[in-house]
């Protein structure tokens, strides 16, 4: 790959007509830092939401005696509930029967859901800073929530767009506290029900004998998360008193709207409430570091720390390495980020600017299979494509098998060909090259391909691309061609 | 040696004598040749007193009144369990000592999120997330050790789902909802890749598999019949896949559970059939195993429905199945004998049940196949599931 090919496609979503010429291919990108903006018009007009999702547990938690709505929260969830159903089937079949006023909350939540990951591609397709689009991408990725859990589909969206996006080129331990005290990730890791065991509000519900349907406590799931995949990595050095020490430190932290404790919250910036009825008292331990009694400061401060921690700046320089220079990252290049990382206390700008002048960064290559996602992002540019309707993105990304914030476990999706580079994948990206390809413009197909890899298109591909019988052919054939599916 | 399967057997109905229960000697890795693995999950807890109800034990009666003229006619395996009718075909592999039922199992897992639990049951871990890979791809890489050749392992799933997912080469295939590509990009494509190490060969599997299901007709896995059919389709032959995985949902069944239970169950029938059918004379070296995350409670709920619960059933079939009787150390239904006072208390290891009809199928040392697809274990893995 030439080093401007590198720029447009390894590091971007490939080229779109609408962009400016790459010329130096360094400095291309680090313009984009410049000129990225954070909150679109898309994303700045977007009405909140958040009234939902505290209304959305609320009735839950009403219904949770009435079992049908537990039937629809979950089969909606489950990642593969319906293969002996098609999708819309099993969707009626989850709505059916279910109390009005919950059906009409998940309806609800499936627009604002399928709005919200229109503008996260409609974004991308205009973008002027692709590359940063693809960080957005990433460190979403990084903070992985899931719409599997009911509420979140109101949450995922705002997750990426006020938790991650503004901090891509800031601190990551700004984006760590916005990320991880979203209410989404407090919903998806079970955080918004965890109580310290010795919190005023656990010691009055054991005196009054507490509720027997549902013990409550403590909830490690998400300071185990933190740890093992948000900061330190799993070798990452700490012990399960670290978990549970940290799991301590964040009761208190919840959804706001919700529960009898509801009342006594109060705002947090991150759009999470802090209740201190329900915070464990007293100092903490984490990593050997001594942390005072202090509410919802407790668990910032915890972070704060977590942000900055050697084992986080080697986990941190592994993954993105990962991302842009190959599933097996160049050691010389992981040692470089992680020192950046290091230095600067986590600046992500400075980051991706070391990343930028890496020279392991720009191996000839290429070094990774595009994600389904980035193949989409890709293939809609490159066919000029600026905007398309939710459902249908919705549906190419679920049959691609990608659909954002819907990865199976917190880990996110995964990073590695292996994963992605499969025998189904590849008929599935075929069929919908032709479908795309067939309601694009196909004129001069070959001059955009040499547009979109100056200088890397292989004469195999140019030797099909030349000898098909239609432009249209020609488009859905440059669109699966091994320089777009790899980058 | 089979002291303890005896304590904890229920015979019912077995068409083999007692007599028959001595193992068969199990030689390390003789090589699987043409042996085929099919792992059913049920996504969503499936009711497993619903799937195989205990109709001998006078618990059942007062928890499932409403539901007991469904088993009033309905095959039994022995005086005490009655097969689901929606399982009819299912019955008749039992009956003719090919399917076997497990009661009262369940994984490790004792929490009730479908989630956590469907996690632990196809990443073998002890814990949710533990594990990032699967026990199915973990199987398939023991397999493959010593082997010229990597087996082929094929998710009929529109994705790898986490059990097949890991280290060992898996493939994945599900009629897509997109229209066919037509034929003359499909050769186009293929002299595009032809001189590509990495998507030639893809591509070839690809189209190799589209070829072998080319004639389902199928936009996706909506029938379970095509499906199971598909699956077989897939399996069979020397190309064929040696382990296959499917998913079936629709099981979880919080309210109008009698409705509800019986359309998900005749499909699972269905599907089964199909497979058995599909698979002809390689029946004999089949094995499939069904199993579920976790089980439901005991008692129907005020909608006529079942919450989740913990131990359900599984179910092992194939031509190679020591068939025709349940495996249970029954734990009853009274109300002190209930899990937590509401769930089928669980007496035996899912894991156990897995690895054991597993290692026995394929000729692996059974030990050795749960430290490595279930580790952190201390069950030992259930023997005489299989013939000698």
């Amino acid at each position: 790959m030439s080093p401007a090919s590198i720029a447009l496609n390894r590091f971007g979503y490939g080229f779109s007509a609408k962009d400016s010429a790459v010329g130096d291919p360094r400095a291309y990108l680090l313009r984009q830092c410049d000129v990225f903006d954070p909150a679109p018009a898309a994303i700045a007009t977007r009405l909140s939401t958040r009234a939902k999702t505290g209304e959305m547990l609320e009735l839950l938690r009403r219904l949770r005696q009435d079992t049908r709505a537990m039937t629809a929260m979950e089969q909606d969830g489950a990642p593969a509930m319906a293969e002996g159903m098609t999708r819309q089937e099993a969707r009626a079949a989850a709505l059916d029967g279910l109390p009005p006023e919950y059906r009409e909350q998940l309806v609800e939540a499936r627009r604002v859901l399928a709005d919200d990951i229109a503008v996260r591609v409609n974004t991308a397709l205009t973008s002027p800073a692709p590359m940063v689009e693809r960080l957005v991408h990433f460190w979403s990725n990084h903070f992985s929530v899931s719409v599997g859990k009911p509420g979140i589909q109101f949450e995922a969206g705002p997750h990426e767009f006020t938790a991650i996006r503004p901090h891509v080129l800031g601190r990551f331990s700004d984006m760590l506290k916005a990320a991880v005290l979203h209410p989404a990730m407090l919903i998806y890791l079970d955080q918004f029900q965890s109580i310290g065991p010795n919190a005023p509000f656990a010691q009055r519900r054991a005196r009054r004998g507490g509720d027997q349907q549902r013990p409550r406590g403590l909830n490690e799931n998400l300071a185990r998360e933190v740890l093992e995949l948000h900061t330190l990595g799993v070798d990452g050095g700490y012990s399960q008193t670290d978990v549970t020490e940290l799991a301590r430190a964040l009761t208190g932290w919840t959804v706001p709207g919700i529960g009898r404790v509801g009342r006594f919250a109060e705002d947090q910036p991150s759009g999470a409430a802090f209740v201190p009825l329900v915070h464990e008292p007293g100092a903490r331990q984490v990593l050997g570091r001594s942390y005072p009694a202090g509410e919802a400061g407790q668990a910032l401060a915890i972070l704060d720390d977590l942000a900055t921690h050697p084992a986080t700046a080697h986990h941190i320089a592994t993954k993105l390495a990962r991302h842009f220079a190959g599933d097996t990252p160049p050691p010389a290049l992981v040692a470089r980020l992680e020192e950046d990382f290091l230095t600067t206390d986590g600046d992500l700008a400075s980051l991706t600017r070391a990343l930028i002048e890496a020279p392991e960064a720009w191996r000839s290559g290429p070094v990774k299979f595009r994600t389904p996602f980035e193949w989409l992002v890709a293939a809609l540019r490159l066919t000029g494509t600026t905007t398309l309707p939710p459902q249908r993105i919705v549906g190419a990304l679920t049959e691609l098998g990608q659909v954002p914030w819907r990865a199976p476990s917190p880990a996110g999706y995964d990073d590695l060909a292996a994963s992605w580079a499969g025998p189904d994948a590849l008929i599935r990206r075929v069929e919908l090259a032709e479908r795309i390809a067939r309601n694009a413009p196909q004129d001069g197909v070959i001059a955009r391909a040499e547009a979109a890899f100056p200088g890397t298109l292989g004469e195999a591909t140019l030797t099909q691309l030349k000898r098909a019988e239609s432009g249209q052919q020609a488009l859905a054939l440059l669109l699966v061609s091994p320089e777009m599916l790899r980058r | 040696m089979t002291t303890s399967l005896d304590r904890r057997s229920l015979l019912a109905g077995s068409l083999l004598g007692a007599g028959t229960l001595a193992l068969p000697r199990l030689a390390f890795a003789q090589g699987t040749g043409r042996r085929n693995l099919l792992f059913v999950l049920l996504r969503g807890a499936a009711d497993g007193m619903a799937m195989l109800a205990p109709v001998g034990d006078p618990g059942f009666a007062a928890l499932r009144g409403a539901t007991l003229a469904d088993y009033e006619n309905a095959p039994r395996l022995g005086s005490f369990f009655a097969v689901h009718p929606a399982l009819a075909e299912i019955a008749t592999s039992a009956a003719a000592g090919e399917a076997l039922f497990v009661h009262a199992a369940a994984t490790a897992y004792r929490e009730r999120s479908h989630f956590d639990g469907q996690n632990l049951l196809e990443s073998g871990g002890t814990a949710p997330y533990a594990t990032k890979d699967g026990w199915l791809n973990r199987l398939a890489g023991l397999m493959n050790a010593g082997a010229p050749a990597p087996l082929r392992a094929l998710a009929i799933a529109p994705a790898v789902p986490l059990a097949l997912r890991g280290d060992a080469p898996v493939s994945n295939y599900a009629p897509s909802a997109l229209p066919q590509a037509s034929e003359d990009l499909l050769a186009r494509v293929s002299l595009l890749y032809g001189a590509d190490g990495e998507l030639g060969p893809l591509w070839a599997r690809a189209l190799e598999t589209r070829a072998m299901a080319a004639d389902d007709g199928l936009k996706n896995l909506r029938d379970a019949s095509a499906a199971g059919e598909l699956a077989a389709s897939l399996m069979r032959g020397d190309s064929g896949a040696r382990i296959g995985m499917i998913e079936l949902g629709g099981w979880d069944t919080h309210a109008n559970q009698r409705g509800a239970f019986a359309r998900s169950a005749r499909q699972l029938d269905a599907l089964l059939a199909a497979y058995r059918t599909g698979m002809g004379a390689a029946w004999t070296d089949t094995l499939v195993v069904v199993a579920t995350e976790f089980g439901r409670t005991a008692r129907l709920n005020g909608t006529g429905g079942t919450d989740h619960g913990t131990a359900s059933a599984a179910l092992v079939m194939g031509g190679a199945v020591r068939g025709g009787r349940v495996i249970a150390d029954w734990p009853g239904l009274a109300d002190g004998q209930l899990y937590e006072g509401r769930d089928l208390a669980p007496t035996i290891a899912l894991e156990s049940v897995i690895a054991g009809a597993v290692a026995e199928h394929l000729r692996l040392d059974p030990k050795l196949a749960m430290a490595r697809l279930f580790p952190g274990r201390s069950d030992a893995p259930l023997s005489g599931i299989i013939r000698a």
